[in-house]
Formats: C-alpha cells, structure tokens, sequence
C-alpha cells in the first residue's frame, strides 16, 4: 500500500516536473549569433527573476524568468543597445527587476555609502594615527630612547 | 504493530521529550541565578557569590545538552508525537539527515545555538583559571544573559518540544537540498562561529564595567575570536561549496542576504582578530577594540533577525515569522544597544598606552581594520538598502550580486595590495622602504605570473591577470614574511618559529589562494549548453563528451534520472560522470544532483536537465578552473586560525603570569 502511494506520488510529481522548465537557460533559447547571445546572458545576469528570492533570470528556473530571457533576446535581435533592452523590461516590470539599482534618486546614498564611510574612517584614523606618533623634536624621546627608559625604570 | 507494544514505546519516548523539556526550563532558571548572582558577587567584592558562575556555567551546559540530546532522540526515533519531528522529517530519511535535522529547522537550531551559548560558558569557566575571578564572574554573567534571552526566547515562542495531539503515521519530511553531507554541518559550524563571538562581546563588556582593558584582556579574547573566526569560516565555506554542488550551475556565492548575514560577523570578526593582536601587544586601539566586538557580536544578532524575521526574502530563510523576528530584534536592542550605551559612558577611561609613527604594523593594522569595517557597512547598506528604499522613499527594487561585486571588491583589492607590505613592517616605526624592498621578489614574481595569465588569455578581461597578482602578491608576500623571520639561521629556524607565525603565514595564504581562484573560476570558466543526443559525443574546451545512457534509480527517500556521461580527452578516458535529477515525492520537490570530476586545477561540471522530444537531453557542461582552489584557501584560512590558537601563549595559563606580576589596580 504505501509503496503503491509513493509510486503514486511520484507519477504525480514527475509529471509536474516535467511540465515545469529545469534550470536557467534552455538551449532552445540560445541566439544564434555568439555576441548578441554573450551580450543577452550579460544581461540576464543583471535581472531579478520576480517570482525567484534573490536569483537573476539567468539562474532561474521559473517559467517567468524564461520569459524574460526571451524577452531580452527578442529585444537584442531587434536590434536594441543594451540600455534600450534593459528600460524597456524596466518600463514594463519596474525597477524592482533591476538586481544593480540605479544611481538615480535616493539610491546615490547606496552607492556612495562604502566610499563616504571610507574618507570618513580615514580622517578620524588619520587624526587617531597623528596622536598616537609622538611629533618629532628635541623635546621628544625616540622610541629606542623611550624603550630603555622604560627598561631601566622597571628594573 | 500491535497497540500495546505501541503504546509502550509511546510512554518511553513521552518521558525522554519531556525531561528534555523540564532540563531546558532548568537550564533557563540556572542562567538566570549565573546571570545575577556573580554580578552582584562581581560590584559587591563577595566571594562566594561569584563563584557561583562556575559551577552555573557548567550546569547551565550539561541540562542544555541533554535537552539537545532529547530532541536529538526524538528526530533519531521518528517519533512523530513531537510536532518539530513530524514538519521536518520523515521515518524513511537516512540517519544522517534524521539527525541534522534536529537543526534543520528554527526551534531546533535555535535550541543548538543555546547550547553552543552555554557550551562557550562552560569552556570559559573551565579554561579561565588564569583570569581574576572579578572579570571572571562578570564575563560569565554577561554570557549567561545572552543565555537567559534565548532560553526565554525558546521556551516561550519556539518551543521545540511541543506535542501534536493525535500523531501522525509519518512525518513531512526535511526539504531535499538540505538533505546533504556538506549542509548537514553547516549550520552547527555556522552557530559555533556566531555565538563564539558572544565570549568576545561578554568580555568586552565585563571590560568597560570593570573599566579596565590591558594587554591580558586582549590576549584572553583573542582565542574565543580567533576560534569563532575560524568557525564561521568553515561553516560559511562549507555553505559555499554546498550551493557550488547542489544548486546546479556551480555559483557559489550569491551575496543572498542570509549568506550576507554570516559574512558581515565574518569580515568583523576578522578585524577584531587583528586589532586584539595590537591591545595584546601594544596596549593601544583599545576602545576600538571593545566596540568591535560588541559590533561583531551585534552583526551575529542581526543575522539571526534576518534569518528568522522573513523581513528580505532569501534562498533558504526559515520560520518566516515577524512575531518571532521582532522579539529578536528587542534581544538585539537590548544586548547591542545597552552594550554601546556602557561603551559610550566608559570608553573614555580606556586609555592607549602605545606610542607608534604612521608607517608601523600598528597603522597598517588600523588600515586592515578600516578595510574589513567599511567592507562589512558597504554589505551591510546593501543588505538593508531594499527595505530602507521601500519604507522611506516608497521605492520597491533590488539589491543583487551585480551591486556587490562592483561595491564590495574595490576594498577587497585594497587589503589585497596593503597585506603583504602591512604584515611585515616592524612593530611602532617602521620605513616602507625597507619593507617594500624586502617584498621585491614576491611582487615581480606576481607581476610576471599576472602577465602571463593576460598574454595567454584569450579575451581581454582583466579580472583574471588582476586576480592572480593580488592573489600571488599575498600569497608570496605571506612566504617571504615567514622566511625573513627567520633571520640568518634560514631554514632551521623555520621550525622553531611561533605558531601563531605559521598560523598567520597560512591564514594569509589561504586568502591569497581564495582571492585568486573566485577571479580565476569567475574569468575563465567555460559553459557549454546544449540538447545531447544519447551516443553522439560534443567537445567542450578540449573534452570529448558522450550521453552514453540515461537511466531511472530508486533511493531510499527518492527517485532518480540519472545520467551517464562519459568524459575523454584525446582518446584516453577522464572521467565517467552521473548527474543526477531526483524527485523527492514526500516533499514535493525535484533536486538537481551536479556530476562534478574534481581535479586540481579544475572541475569538469555536469548537470543533467529534461528529456527533448527528439530523445535528446538537455545538458549543461561547466569547466572550471581552480574551482577547489576557493575552499582550499578557505580551508587554509581556518587552518592558520587553528595553528595561531594552538600557539604557546594561549596554552601557557592564558596570562596568568602577567596579570599576578601586574596585581590587581588599586580602585
């Protein structure tokens, strides 16, 4: 009996497998001509599969995402520049298929955070460094000096 | 079965479940009474009353593991009365899996990260002879809050021992891609890491209520950072080289924010490894030091929120409950925020004592630390940026893998650059100069190999030749560094040598090794996609490959397609491959099982899709090169961190010698 259910079971999922698409890019998909198809797997790299967590359409299994890689091409053999092809999908599916945001809007603070927090924690190193090294003069001990005055105090 | 026989086994197994259940409660109260009783021992000078903390610490562990190990025991017996056991397994998983399932769910494995939690505890209480019970009993009692939060957080929203009325025959089993060696460790690797940075947090903490941080401080902590360090390491490896087999096109790092969320811990702990060396050595960047690891520790929190508050979709988010989530986000308001609050107030008092010029191992320490911290914000921002865009401009969009490539290794490249030149400057001042001519060879030797990886190339990437320099550049950087420490006695010295030296050399290797085969894997790697007809061969880069036979396996929890390839190059016969398509029919899901032929210096990489109506097959054919080469260096990385941990400083009573020459600061 439970034999007969998995064996049920299964019939059921692999026909459902079957009608679903396996993995990313099918090669009924690829373009004939090598440079419109490097350009369009160069931007599938860059597209959100929407119905996906977190995976481009050039990863993605989904039927949707298929239907964006077509899309892509579609558009390439059209004779789209790469930027045409991407605001095109843009307009009709929004920037949330964008997996590289645009520097647009508020979106300069995304790309500017690293760089910013970098000169900033510079600065405050710089100034932290510059206390830290004694300034240079006759007033001042050289680190030997300072080593043996310590060496001999704690005699 | 008849029912009396049945109803036996019942009983017997209701006991053990709910002495599980009691001994957490217990555990719960111990760590309540170790949480409060030292601290009050610790201000009010009681002897007595700290030393509770040991024996707590070792209690709090013992009624936790065997807590662990009675839901262990349920997931091991299938016994289907636990409502844990029925949505995560199923009696016809093999043993492995029925244990890692234990973990394989959000109460399990936030039972195993208590325990990881008190396991800590009751190491530092047994290893911490050599520190003054004051700090001693302070430490334990911030470990054991940490502990009072997450026991509390268990027992009273993620009970893992809750019972379902009327059992089920069988369970639901775990989700398949979980159900794999590589992943069934990872994420007991992944907590050992997470939580061992909570003994660096308990002991900054017991530092600023102490108010006192010397060289002994830094070289207590550097241990627990250095072990949980190497922890995340593997464990985040482990998850790397998982996706790279399982996932079924051999990515393996997709800046995915559950993976974001063990990397940020990562990359900081990273930097609190090596600012604890300049607190143990030279007694400065002490109040940086104190709140690394409060942020390392607080970035730990943040992970776990991510994981289990749903708030980012991600590949493997469980238990995506916002109740849960925002009970663990008060745990981390409470921990991080009242740990800054006392850092704040204190940090004043922790004075440098250190005097050293702009060029010194001091600086370039500094500068180590800059990069890591500044990385872990830019993954950070990225991680978070989604959510931000939504909640305050209304802007729905995405933050992907393209994004952090472009905004994370430019400060990677950095550290790459400064690395060698950093790890060899003397102590206090040192002449880039004389540093940098030390270098020459290392530096030409790589320059030569990144010229030669250009001229044979065939496209004009420069990822590749870049990542061969930075990473030979580190690499023999790392060996030189070793070789001059040697002095003039050469290669006999080299044994002798400090193992915290070859720990460093290694470590330092391993990174070279990593940044070198992800630019490598990612600029040379060859795919091939196509409908193989069974018995026609096709070449990719050089192989002979043929669909000999596609056949259909049964295993113990799954059905397979398997296909059989075989792999020649120039007649003589590499390899004979068999990916695999599996259909796991209690879960409902399909897995594909990549058919990898691991060499040296690459992997050949197969995976097998759909049958055509022609009687082709769809295949996709990888070659990658120095694909191994990625977890080699991680392998290396964690190495070094367990040959610096072995080194005879920690061993020798961990600072004791210091600390009683020193005596206790008059108060």
């Amino acid at each position: 009996m439970k034999r007969f259910v998995q064996t049920f079971t299964l019939t059921l999922t692999m026909g459902l497998s079957v009608a679903m698409p396996a993995f990313a890019v099918q090669p009924d998909e690829v373009l004939a001509d090598p440079a419109l198809e490097a350009r369009a797997r160069d931007l599938s790299k860059d597209l959100r599969c929407l119905v996906c967590r977190n995976e481009s359409i050039d990863e993605s299994n989904a039927e949707l995402a298929r239907d964006l890689r077509l899309l892509v091409r579609e558009r390439l053999v059209a004779g789209d520049s790469n930027d045409e092809a991407m605001a095109f999908i843009v307009d009709r599916y929004g920037e949330y298929v964008l997996l590289r945001p645009t520097t647009g809007g508020a979106n300069w603070i995304l790309w500017a955070a690293g760089p910013a927090m970098l000169l900033l924690s510079l600065g405050v190193a710089g100034a932290y460094l510059r206390g830290r090294s004694k300034p240079e003069g006759a007033a001042g001990l050289s680190t030997e000096e300072e080593d043996r005055l310590k060496e001999i105090l704690d005699r | 079965m008849p029912l009396a026989v049945l109803a036996q086994r019942d009983i017997s197994r209701f006991m053990i479940t709910e002495f599980g259940h009691f001994a957490l409660i217990l555990a719960f109260i111990i760590a309540i009474v170790q949480m409060v009783v030292p601290m009050v021992g610790a201000q009010m000078r009681w002897p007595g009353w700290m030393a509770v903390a040991e024996p707590a610490a070792q209690a709090q562990f013992l009624f936790t593991a065997f807590a662990f190990g009675a839901l262990m025991w349920a997931f091991v017996t299938s016994d289907f009365s636990v409502q844990l056991v029925v949505l995560n397994s199923h009696s016809a998983k093999p043993m492995l899996y029925k244990i890692s399932g234990t973990w394989g769910n959000h109460e399990g494995s936030m039972l195993l990260w208590v325990l990881i939690v008190s396991l800590f505890g009751a190491a530092a209480a047994m290893t911490g002879g050599g520190l003054p019970p004051r700090l001693k009993a302070r430490v334990l009692s911030v470990q054991a809050a940490i502990g009072v939060a997450f026991f509390a957080f268990i027992l009273f929203t993620s009970n893992p021992f809750v019972r379902v009325d009327v059992p089920p025959f069988d369970g639901q089993d775990l989700n398949p891609l979980l159900q794999d060696p590589g992943l069934a460790f990872h994420p007991p690797f992944l907590y050992l890491g997470y939580v061992g940075l909570s003994m660096a947090f308990s002991f900054a903490v017991a530092a600023l209520i102490e108010g006192r941080v010397d060289a002994a401080w830094g070289r207590w902590v550097r241990p627990w950072t250095l072990a949980a360090w190497v922890f995340l390491t593997i464990g985040i490896a482990l998850g790397s080289w998982w996706a790279y087999y399982e996932l079924g096109w051999g990515g393996f790092w997709f800046w995915d924010p559950v993976e974001n969320a063990s990397f940020m811990p990562w990359l900081l702990a990273a930097a609190l490894l090596h600012s604890a060396i300049v607190v143990e050595k030279r007694e400065a960047l002490k109040s940086w030091t104190i709140l690394l690891a409060i942020l390392a520790f607080g970035f730990s929190l943040i992970g776990t929120f991510i994981v289990r508050s749903g708030l980012l979709t991600s590949v493997h988010a469980f238990a995506n409950d916002p109740e849960r989530g925002i009970v663990i986000l008060v745990i981390l308001a409470v921990f991080t925020g009242g740990a800054l609050t006392l850092f704040a107030m204190r940090a004043q008092a922790m004075e440098a004592k250190g005097v050293f010029g702009m060029v010194s191992r001091e600086s370039a320490l500094v500068a180590n630390n800059l990069l890591l911290a500044v990385s872990c914000f830019v993954v950070f921002v990225g991680t978070l940026w989604p959510v931000v865009a939504e909640m305050a401009f209304g802007r729905k969009l995405s933050v992907g893998a393209p994004f952090f490539d472009a905004a994370f290794t430019p400060f990677m490249v950095l550290l790459g650059l400064l690395l060698p030149v950093g790890a060899m400057i003397p102590w206090k001042r040192g002449k880039l100069g004389q540093t940098a001519w030390k270098l020459r060879y290392g530096f030409m030797l790589a320059l030569a190999l990144a010229g030669l990886a250009w001229a044979m190339q065939s496209g004009r990437s420069l990822l590749g030749p870049v990542g061969l320099f930075l990473g030979a550049w580190v690499t023999f950087g790392a060996l030189l560094d070793l070789w001059s420490r040697t002095g003039k006695s050469g290669a006999a010295r080299l044994l002798r040598l400090p193992r915290a030296d070859w720990g460093k050399a290694t470590a330092h290797i391993g990174l070279g090794v990593t940044i070198f085969a992800i630019a490598g894997l990612t600029a040379w790697q060859q795919e091939d996609i196509r409908v193989a007809m069974p018995g026609e061969p096709f070449e990719v880069g050089g192989y002979q490959m043929t669909l000999r036979d596609v056949v259909q396996e049964r295993g113990p929890n799954y059905f397979s397609t398997k296909g059989i390839v075989e792999v020649t190059r120039g007649g003589r016969e590499v390899a004979v491959l068999t990916p695999e398509k599996r259909v796991y029919p209690v879960a409902q899901m399909p897995t594909t099982e990549a058919a990898i032929d691991y060499r040296f210096s690459r992997d050949l990489y197969v995976v097998i899709g759909d049958a055509q109506d022609n009687g082709g097959w769809t295949m996709r054919t990888y070659i990658k090169p120095f694909a191994n080469w990625i977890w080699g260096g991680c392998a290396l990385m964690a190495l070094g961190g367990f040959l610096s941990l072995s080194d005879r400083r920690f061993r020798v009573a961990a600072g004791a010698r210091k600390t009683s020459a020193k005596g206790v600061p008059a108060e």
